[in-house]
């Protein structure tokens, strides 16, 4: 379990985020949803350690990681796996070195046990072995380089995983191909997993855990079932922005 | 202002460098990236340094037996001052510039490029110490093979200035030999390892620097590759001046 307390980070004058206090459960899909510039991705950041809070601190268990020297920020972090919304994969490496890349730098695995373990994640998120292993990143489609992200993301056997917008850019199919993978890792591996998004079929979808940020601050809470009923004006506004969206809300509700 | 951005700069600078500095997690990674930047750094730019080279010597030769022209001094003396300018200060001093321009933009970019597509962030999530990672290899390549480009552009500058002395008729092969061989101080070769290794440690260092925070766009990118050209090219030619100040004092 992730826990914030209280957490506060000020750019200059402006306070993005005010006091963010809550809970993110193991074996579960975590989302933070909300609008452009409403602080999701600060406050991941701020979980990830990218970024050091103004006040307020992050728990990882029963740790508190702003406490800790950067070496044993660094042990934490062998437990972290995160997927980025843009997969931040290695251009110069083809997607087998760039998914090995932790195994070597922080395991004294062999080449053959490395190897077995590589494929084993990549077939994990439906990738073909060995016909993906060889090629670099610019050589796969947008799906398949969320998916070398994920496989990378999990090859240390991480106990918290974070995904910044996953669904960014890719079409609705694959938006819920990853979502599904997502969500079964989580519970395959009773993970902590945290979803930085703003796609509703996520947050219909797998949104086990829900928080809704407005400038800066928690408006709402909750999870996938209580949307629809809920009367929280922001989280209607953003959930169901579009004319045909509320159309489908009022028909489901009748 | 100038004195605060300049001391927000320069602790930023030491801050890194002393991250880039400590023990590595795996040597064996480094020792790969190490090779790399070696293969990049030093092939890399072997064509350019011994084309600058060979023009320098060439340049030199004509020059001082223009400025000799009419005058008392021996014509051999050609050949020495061809070695001891090539030697002192124009191997080390010119083809570090150069390297700063090819090398130092390159640098500056590639790391630019990692932090703008979140490499380096993913890479820090993972738990590797980025600076470490990105930049040890980088300077350790740069101290080994920046002076042996230097020695070699050393070479070539010489035998530029034979070929633009012997076989146009401004003095015979004899003479230019008697010319290197005349008033040798070994001091001078020491003097132009001390300016290779320092000057390798600036282009790398700056131009790590200028990549590892770049923030922004496409602009900003192009603005810290010249930057990092920039700064390299001042600070090359200050140390220079302090080298020259120290070793022949």
């Amino acid at each position: 379990m992730i826990k914030t307390e209280n957490l506060i980070k000020s750019f200059g004058e402006k306070e993005v985020l005010k006091g963010i206090t809550t809970e993110f459960h193991q074996g579960k899909t975590n989302l933070i949803i909300g609008r452009s510039g409403a602080g999701k991705t600060v406050l991941l950041k701020l979980l990830v350690g990218l970024l050091e809070p103004t006040g307020g601190t992050v728990y990882y268990g029963d740790t508190d990681f702003f406490s800790l020297s950067r070496k044993q920020k660094r042990a934490i972090r062998m437990d972290v796996g995160m997927l980025f919304q843009g997969s931040a994969l290695f251009d110069s490496m083809t997607v087998e070195e760039n998914v090995r890349f932790p195994l070597d730098m922080f395991t004294t695995m062999t080449q053959k046990e490395k190897e077995k373990r590589v494929n084993y994640c990549l077939e994990r998120v439906n990738l073909q072995v060995p016909e993906v292993n060889n090629k670099f990143p610019s050589e796969t489609s947008g799906g398949m380089q969320k998916r070398v992200g994920i496989a990378r993301a999990i090859v240390l056997e991480p106990r918290y995983l974070f995904c910044d917008e996953p669904n960014s850019g890719l079409d609705p199919k694959t938006s819920i191909v990853i979502d599904d993978l997502i969500r079964s890792i989580t519970q395959e591996n009773n993970i902590t997993t945290v979803i930085n998004t703003h796609d509703m079929n996520s947050v219909m979808g797998i949104g086990d855990n829900i928080i809704l940020l407005y400038q800066g601050e928690i408006a709402w809470r909750g999870n996938k079932e209580e949307v629809l009923e809920s009367k929280n004006d922001h989280l209607q506004n953003f959930i169901f922005a579009s004319p045909f969206l509320q159309k489908l809300r009022d028909e489901a509700l009748r | 202002m100038f004195l605060k951005n300049f001391l927000n700069h320069f602790g930023r600078y030491v801050i890194m460098m002393g991250n880039a500095l400590s023990r590595p997690e795996r040597v064996s990674m480094y020792y790969k990236e190490t090779m790399r930047q070696m293969n990049d750094i030093g092939i890399g730019s072997l064509v350019i340094v011994c084309l600058i080279a060979i023009f320098i010597g060439a340049v030199t030769a004509v020059q001082f037996a223009y400025q000799l022209d009419g005058t008392l001094v021996p014509i051999y003396y050609i050949g020495y001052v061809v070695r001891d300018m090539t030697i002192i200060e124009l191997a080390p001093t010119i083809t570090c510039l150069v390297l700063a321009g090819k090398v130092g933009s390159n640098i500056a970019a590639e790391i630019g490029g990692m932090r703008q597509k979140e490499h380096i962030d993913a890479m820090e999530i993972m738990g590797v110490n980025t600076a470490a990672y990105l930049i040890m290899p980088k300077v350790v390549a740069a101290l080994i093979v920046i002076p042996m480009l230097v020695a070699l552009a050393a070479f070539v500058g010489i035998v530029g200035g034979y070929l633009a002395a012997v076989p146009t008729g401004i003095m015979s092969g004899a003479e230019y030999i008697k010319g290197l061989r005349s008033f040798f101080d070994s001091n001078n070769v020491t003097m132009m390892f001390v300016k290779a290794s320092v000057f390798a440690y600036i282009l790398t260092t700056v131009s790590a620097y200028q990549g590892y925070h770049v923030k922004g766009g496409s602009i900003e990118l192009g603005q810290a590759s010249t930057n990092a050209v920039v700064f390299s090219d001042i600070l090359i030619l200050l140390a220079d001046y302090m080298i020259a100040v120290l070793l022949t004092g």
